[in-house]
């Protein structure tokens, strides 16, 4: 029984989840090879993949190390990238229910493409983000493995796809007028804050776009 | 210990604590109405403020490069509907063409 619905519930977050999957393999690939080219280690960076799992803070990390700052400036960098995850976390807090220790394990599943695209439906969060795990870390480690082979990954738009990415998770989001108005606000207060606050500050603060819901709401 | 070891352990510790302000510290507690509505909204400030910093964000400055090709194509690409893999293989494809040039 157990094993069915399990196998359910992987078949359901493999097609909910299908769109993502190759965009976290080859960013992870590419992290692997940055990691590689930065001189991070290898071990290292397949283990910060595996725990942090967090694409946007690993990357920092490894280039503000690699490009000589210290240890400190990587470390905040790193963490102000995942604050995000606070908003992030409340907001679909509700989907989480049980002990404290099973809520902190779940928690942990929570990244932006499982959270945008699992809709609030705690069992599939938790699929798609296991299956993303997978892509993620297999990611990491194939580019560390070939690393110098491959060259700049983003040679090959990895980059542009990661842009690409979001379009497509920000498009199933706007389904009215006042979501649209939200995104609009959040786009530009990230704008505006980006050259004038550390990396991360401006995605956290355009979280404030939704008091644009506050009439309507 | 090396500087990378340390920024592993320590990054990872911090995003694990990040992430488990919500569902450890909001589940059992019901919000009024409103803040659950604005809650709601949260996803597409968020996703738009990614799409900034993945499209136009180097650092602490605003650039334009090719990424911006491979978001453009996305938005066109989504407002067709087309499918996700569609999307983000027209995002790397714009991309990669407009840095070959």
């Amino acid at each position: 029984m157990e094993s069915t619905a399990t196998t359910l519930l992987l078949r359901r977050a493999l097609r909910a989840g299908a769109p993502v999957f190759p965009a976290a393999t080859a960013v992870g690939l590419s992290f692997g090879v940055l990691a590689r080219t930065e001189h991070f280690g290898g071990t290292a960076a397949i283990v910060m993949s595996a725990t942090t799992f967090a694409g946007s803070s690993q990357i920092a990390t490894v280039s503000l190390l690699g490009g000589g700052s210290t240890l400190a400036a990587a470390i905040v960098a790193a963490l102000l990238l995942n604050s995000r995850y606070g908003p992030i976390g409340i907001s679909v807090a509700r989907a989480f229910r049980g002990r404290l220790v099973r809520r902190f394990a779940e928690a942990q599943l929570v990244v932006d493409e499982s959270w945008a695209l699992g809709n609030g439906d705690r069992s599939l969060i938790v699929g798609i983000c296991v299956l993303l795990w997978i892509c993620w870390v297999g990611g990491t480690a194939t580019g560390v493995a070939l690393g110098s082979v491959i060259g700049d990954p983003n040679r090959y738009g990895i980059d542009g796809a990661f842009a690409a990415l979001f379009v497509a998770l920000l498009a199933m989001q706007i389904r009215s007028r006042t979501r649209a108005t939200v995104a609009v606000l959040g786009a530009t207060i990230a704008a505006a804050l980006t050259p004038v606050t550390p990396a991360g500050v401006p995605i956290v603060v355009a979280t404030a776009a939704v008091l644009a819901g506050w009439r309507r709401a | 210990m090396s500087d990378a070891w340390i920024a592993v352990l320590v990054v990872g510790a911090g995003t694990m604590l990040i992430k488990a302000v919500g569902p450890v510290g909001v589940a059992h507690r019901t919000l009024p109405p409103r803040a659950e509505r604005l809650l709601e909204l949260v996803a597409p400030a968020i996703l738009a403020a990614l799409v900034i910093d993945e499209t136009f964000g180097k650092g602490r400055h605003l650039v334009v490069d090719a990424r911006l090709a491979g978001a453009g194509a996305a938005v066109l690409l989504a407002l067709a509907r087309a499918p996700y893999w569609a999307i983000v293989l027209a995002g790397a494809a714009a991309t990669a063409a407009v840095r070959a040039f």
